[in-house]
């Protein structure tokens, strides 16, 4: 299990990087490395060049920008899960990074090399498109911006062209007082999630639903939204007959099978656990009537 | 119900002591492991981390589960700069007396031509089967010449399952094959047919039983030296054997095995995947005398899935038979054992899980049939509780279903039948492999069963469940009972020996591969010599300081090697005492042996060290011994047996199922264990802990899975699921010391106890928590989805 | 092996013969420089060498162990820069300007056992071993970063670890003693 050979490029720069890859064939951009050289390792991918993110200026770090929080494509995990930032505005985040691998790998890993990785199970594109997030893509042709819901086109498949790299996500938090809960079931604490459930709720006074999402990964090829959950909550005070609508919506959506999880457990789990991330969001909101 | 039987420890009468009668000062007490500091320091020596410069070896394997060789051709691979050789089957036989391995236990009615070979050269039978070894100056240039291996292969049909591989239209697993079925095993004893006859009731339970690998965190590993001018061969081999492995390289490479010297170095692990001789620890020292340098091979993690032996599947259709109290009155039925495509080792595993299912019971009359099963799978060979786990297993589910049926409390069924006290020592009506009628030799299971029911509140337990379930909350509770048949003989050899230096020193040819065993025999020596446990240094695994040896497996170092230990180093005692007794002039009954040297009692300024007489020992040219003493501080220990101790062991846990998910999450596990005079008690909860977590693996969590083409579908610990440090509970371990009378020093083996009943505790109590669905359970491992589906019906 | 390799020379000059770089002339390489516990180095170092076979093969740093090199059983795991990582999933050229620890650096100056290793002994921390250099490692981490773990913290930090042998139990107790001696002495 040795990686096969390769050249090894350490840019410094975005633009240096940039250049590398349009002028290297067969280049992989290298991030944390917690997929990619696992993947070296057993010879699932032999690229000519690596090109290392890791010490490119001003890919990394989290900060604050006109009421958005901008995550750098290179930000450890483990950044997010002490950044006090994340926790107080984007707590679902904060939540969902515990359920990413260990601290050993958290450590290492990166919230870019997950989006553009796309384990259809893995937590952060799961957030990602349960806040709406917004992905600034750096290439050739110079910058673009993406939906999450534009980047996840397909299993294990981003919209990235040759030559583009992701450079940052920028995620604008919900209102104070909203409600939010990441639910996932693995066989074992830090696996790859068989399901997992990321829900927002925000309310009115009365206690109305006025904005949900509600999102589940390892259901499909792709993190999926469930509009049809979302408008069982919305305009509801979410009683127990709504959340059942709502978690029943998520067992509708169309589920990968493999031999060791077959699409029907996906789907009941789905169900369970959207109904437990509901009742766990709708009990964290902080209406100003309640 | 905590009271241990035996009495408390120091004052255990050591039998055959010849010494002046004492309390028992080292067995018995935790002392803290002589092998920790260097490990702890990082500078243990593992096989890859022999400082020997070596050429590094890779092997292209197998991908297929079945097919001819077309076509091979290995010019590419060779030319690779970096690359030293490239052996084939073809080229390996120039360097070995037989291209097919020898079989490792001797059987006259199994199959023949049914071992490995060293490298496949026509055809191959498992994914993961050799073909090709490169040696290379690395092993990352080894891997890009097996890239470059101009390999064609015919697929050929594959034989996937047990099942299949009975289907007279199957395919046949290799084409020198006679049968699938490699052996039929007829085991039994009683009137079965007039038992099952005269029954007023008989259940029968249609059983699956998957165990999958053994999983060592340090993978295989050879390192092979070959010295021209002396004709010898030195083989470091992370291995559970050293010396069988000396055998086979001996006759492998035609070399006279005094000529061949195998060290295990370090083992990272074993529990099953070291015990048999590999083709790549012939392979790679026949490189090593064909190239005249040393090479080294470091089994990978992804090879080690594929190349390192497997337990697997085993299917049983059984019947029991009851009388109106649920006393049992037989038991019969049918294992269908995968062995794997080659037999590398006997046929041990079916059979002792076939000669073990009665267990701690008392069952008049048994009959069991044994179908081994040939797939094209990775071969298969007994794994830490060796056919134990399930036969606990099938006997328990069994036992579960009588209650039911007979809607009797469970522990009250097995109450009724397990072999009582008074009854010791009880004839199983079985006979060993070594001809000997088994028997089981001491133990009390009805205290053991009682207190892990105290311990776990079994009497208070349905309050709580029926609480929890007001609550949407599922709880059940399980109990298995299981004993194992320890200490495995003939015999394991032990010199211990007092060098002139004043170092005590014990060669063994038992094994040490984590458990702590160089601890243990340091105790036992230190016991008797009276010194500190961390002045004896042990020897384990080198065939260059002892002759003979068995090594580690069956749960019998302890036994075997710390009895050899305990007579070797009672011997080297009496002996320094009686030549002390001539160089001191004082009587032996006034002199005390201690700190390394025999002191005039209440004289202590009058002495002699355990060196002196050493180097008194070693005599000197022309000069005589003292009188009545043969030469050297040194004796050898080589206690023999075909008795086996019975270890006992009664497990209860509490478990909570999720019916949203199929998720079990254990709360509390109580282990009891009876494994005799507990030598040193801490490492035997060390052993009890890590057994339970090996069971809890097999319970909840490991499955070696393979499609429907033999293909594996498992092949990285992401997807083949160890047992990590969240998902275990806190274990309760509670011990009994009865003796076993079968040793000098009363000890029962206890390295694979822990894990014998925990599937059966488990799955028990997973039934019981999902009563109300009327959920039955056949099968181990239970997965979430497995349990899902249980819950709603075969067809969600 | 290759007499053209280019043995790894700390900053003072000399020479590590003892169990030098192994790189073949038609490897791609590149010289760096880091530190190692607390010893400035500075290596050729194939580009495509995993940092794990680096330390233990051109290091003679044979304390991380590889038991899986997917990253998984976290018997490699090793601090780079202050925190803990897999040395099977970094590349050794990835270390350049790096301060990176093994497990040789954790036992006191004097030899002795830190008070973590001194635990595992006297709590049978441990049995083959083989895993253990990793989990000293991340549990130096842990204790480092919070001195008072509970028992579901510590299991936390260890799922990211393989242990077949122990069943973790006494790690937990090793790790929970140490905790409460380092908050003692302090």
């Amino acid at each position: 299990m040795k990686p096969p050979a390769f050249r090894y490029h350490a840019p410094r720069s975005l633009d240096e990087a940039l250049e590398l890859a349009v002028a290297l064939p067969n280049s992989r951009w290298l991030a944390g490395g917690q997929s990619l050289m696992p993947m070296l390792n057993f010879r699932l991918v032999s690229p000519e060049h690596l090109i290392d993110l890791n010490r490119v200026e001003g890919l990394a770090g989290i900060r604050e920008v006109d009421r958005a929080i901008v995550l750098g494509a290179m930000t450890r995990q483990r950044e997010i899960e002490f950044s006090p930032l994340v926790r107080a505005q984007l707590p679902l985040l904060a939540e969902a990074i515990h359920w990413v691998g260990h601290p050993q790998t958290r450590n290492r890993g990166t919230i870019g090399g997950s989006l553009c990785h796309l384990d259809p199970s893995a937590e952060q594109p799961t957030v990602a498109l349960a806040m709406d997030a917004t992905l600034s893509i750096a290439g050739p042709n110079g910058r673009r911006e993406l939906a999450m819901r534009d980047f996840a086109l397909d299993l294990m498949t981003s919209a990235l062209d040759d030559g583009e790299l992701l450079v940052d996500v920028r995620i604008v938090p919900w209102a104070p007082g909203h409600g939010g809960a990441f639910v996932e079931f693995a066989r074992r604490h830090g696996d790859f999630a068989i399901i997992s459930v990321a829900v927002l709720l925000e309310a009115d006074d009365g206690g109305r639903i006025v904005r949900a999402s509600i999102t589940l990964g390892g259901v499909a090829a792709t993190p999926v939204r469930v509009a049809a959950a979302e408008n069982c909550l919305l305009g509801t005070r979410v009683a127990p007959e709504e959340i059942d609508a709502a978690a029943k919506c998520c067992a509708m959506v169309d589920a990968l099978g493999d031999p060791q999880v077959p699409a029907w457990y996906r789907q009941r789990l789905a169900n369970t656990l959207a109904a437990r991330a509901i009742s766990l969001a709708h009990s964290r909101m902080k209406t100003t009537r309640s | 119900m905590d009271t241990p039987l035996a009495p408390p420890r120091p004052g255990i009468a050591l039998p055959g002591d010849r010494s002046p009668s004492k309390a028992r000062q080292v067995i018995g007490t935790r002392a803290p492991r002589i092998e920790d500091p260097a490990l702890l320091r990082g500078e243990g020596r593992y096989l890859d981390d022999l400082r020997i410069e070596a050429l590094h070896a890779a092997f292209l394997r197998s991908p297929h589960a079945h097919a001819r060789i077309a076509h091979l051709d290995c010019a590419a691979a060779g030319a690779l700069p970096g690359v030293v050789a490239v052996f084939d089957a073809t080229a390996i036989a120039r360097h070995v007396t037989n291209l097919r391995m020898p079989l490792g236990f001797p059987s006259a009615t199994l199959q023949k031509d049914i071992t490995p070979w060293v490298l496949s050269g026509t055809e191959v039978a498992f994914v993961g089967e050799a073909i090709v070894m490169v040696v290379a100056e690395t092993r990352y240039i080894a891997e890009d010449a097996l890239a470059l291996i101009d390999i064609d292969f015919a697929p050929l049909p594959v034989v996937h399952d047990v099942h299949q591989a009975l289907d007279a239209a199957a395919p046949l697993v290799r084409s020198d094959a006679v049968s699938n079925i490699a052996e039929r095993v007829p085991v039994g004893f009683g009137e079965v047919e007039q038992a099952f006859a005269r029954a007023p009731h008989v259940f029968a339970e249609a059983l699956f039983v998957h165990r999958g690998a053994a999983h060592p965190m340090e993978g295989r590993g050879v390192l092979a030296r070959y010295d021209a001018a002396l004709d010898t061969m030195t083989v470091w081999t992370s291995t559970q054997m050293s010396h069988e492995v000396m055998h086979a390289v001996a006759v492998m490479l035609g070399m006279d095995p005094h000529n061949v010297r195998v060290i295990a170095p370090d083992v990272g692990g074993g529990f099953g995947a070291k015990y048999l001789t590999y083709p790549e620890e012939v392979a790679v020292p026949a490189a090593a005398r064909a190239l005249g340098r040393p090479v080294k091979w470091v089994e990978d993690r992804a090879e080690h899935f594929v190349s390192a032996i497997h337990e697997r599947d085993q299917y049983w259709d059984v019947e029991i038979a009851v009388d109106a109290r649920a006393l049992i009155l037989g038991v019969r039925g049918r294992l269908l054992h995968d062995q794997g495509a080659y037999t590398p080792q006997g046929i041990n595993l079916p059979y002792n899980a076939a000669t073990s299912v009665t267990g701690p019971y008392r069952v008049p009359a048994y009959a069991m049939e044994v179908l081994i099963c040939q797939t094209n799978k990775t071969p298969v060979v007994p794994v830490r509780g060796a056919g134990y786990p399930q036969a606990a297993f099938v006997m328990e589910r069994l036992l579960d279903r009588v209650a039911r049926e007979l809607a009797l409390d469970r522990a009250e069924v097995r109450a009724r039948n397990l072999i009582p006290p008074e009854k010791m020592p009880y004839e199983k009506g079985l006979t060993n492999r070594a001809g000997v009628r088994s028997v089981v030799d001491s133990g009390n299971y009805a205290v053991c069963q009682s207190a892990a029911l105290a311990r776990i509140d079994y009497a208070g337990f349905r309050a709580r469940q029926t609480t929890a379930r007001a609550q949407g909350r599922y709880l059940g509770l399980g109990l298995a009972n299981a004993v194992k048949a320890t200490s495995r003989g003939p015999f394991e050899s032990a010199v211990v020996r007092v060098s002139p230096s004043g170092r005590i020193g014990v060669y063994t040819g038992a094994l040490a591969m984590g458990q702590g065993l160089a601890t243990a025999l340091a105790q036992i020596c230190a016991e008797q010599l009276n010194v500190p446990v961390d002045s004896v240094h042990v020897t384990c695994g080198d065939t260059g300081y002892v002759s003979l040896g068995m090594g580690g497996f069956a749960s019998r170092q302890t036994v075997m090697a710390g009895s050899s230990v305990h007579l070797a180093a009672l011997e080297v005692r009496n002996k320094a005492l009686k030549v002390a007794e001539q160089m001191l002039e004082i009587a032996a009954d006034d002199l005390v042996l201690k700190d390394g040297r025999v002191e005039v009692a209440e004289r202590p300024h009058l002495h002699v060290s355990l060196g002196e007489i050493a180097r008194k020992l070693k005599g000197a040219p022309g000069y005589s011994m003292p009188a009545g003493i043969t030469p050297g501080l040194e004796a050898t220990g080589m206690f023999q047996t075909n008795a086996q101790a019975h270890a006992n062991m009664c497990h209860a846990c509490e478990v909570e199922v999720d019916i949203g998910t199929g998720g079990v999450r254990i709360l509390r596990y109580v282990a009891v264990h009876d494994s005799g005079t507990l030598v040193n008690p801490m490492l035997a909860e060390g052993q009890i802990h890590g057994g339970i977590v090996h069971g809890i693996g097999n319970a909840l969590f490991e499955k070696m899975g393979y499609d429907d083409e033999a293909q594996p579908i498992t092949g990285t610990f992401a997807d083949y699921l160890l047992p990590t440090s969240t998902e275990i509970p806190q274990i309760e371990v509670i011990f009994f010391e009865t003796p076993s009378p079968t040793n000098p020093i009363g000890v029962k083996g206890i390295g694979e106890a822990g894990t014998i009943p925990v599937a059966p505790a488990i799955v028990s109590a997973v039934e019981d928590a999902l009563a109300p669905f009327g959920v039955q359970i056949a099968e181990a491992p239970l997965s979430p989805v497995r349990i899902l589906e249980l819950i709603l019906g075969e067809q969600p | 092996m290759n007499s053209q390799h280019i043995a790894a020379v700390s900053e003072a000059g000399d020479a590590r013969t003892d169990d030098a770089s192994t790189e073949p002339a038609s490897e791609p390489s590149r010289t760096i420089t880091l530190s190692v516990n607390g010893r400035r180095q500075t290596c050729q170092v194939s580009e495509r060498k995993h940092l794990a076979d680096f330390l233990r093969q051109d290091l003679a740093l044979t304390g991380t162990h590889v038991g899986c090199e997917h990253g998984v059983c976290g018997a490699c795991t090793v601090w780079v820069d202050g925190v803990t990582a897999r040395s099977c999933l970094m590349l050794a050229v990835q270390t350049d300007g790096s301060d990176v620890r093994t497990v040789e650096s954790l036992a006191l100056d004097g030899g002795g056992l830190s008070v973590l290793q001194q635990a595992f002994q006297d709590h049978h921390g441990l049995q083959c071993g083989f895993c253990t250099p990793g989990i000293l490692m991340s549990l130096t981490e842990l204790l480092r970063d919070d001195p008072e773990p509970d028992e579901a913290t510590v299991r936390l930090t260890l799922s990211g670890h393989l242990c077949r042998c122990t069943g973790y139990q006494n790690i937990v107790a090793a790790a929970l003693d140490a905790a409460a001696k380092l908050r003692a002495a302090r």
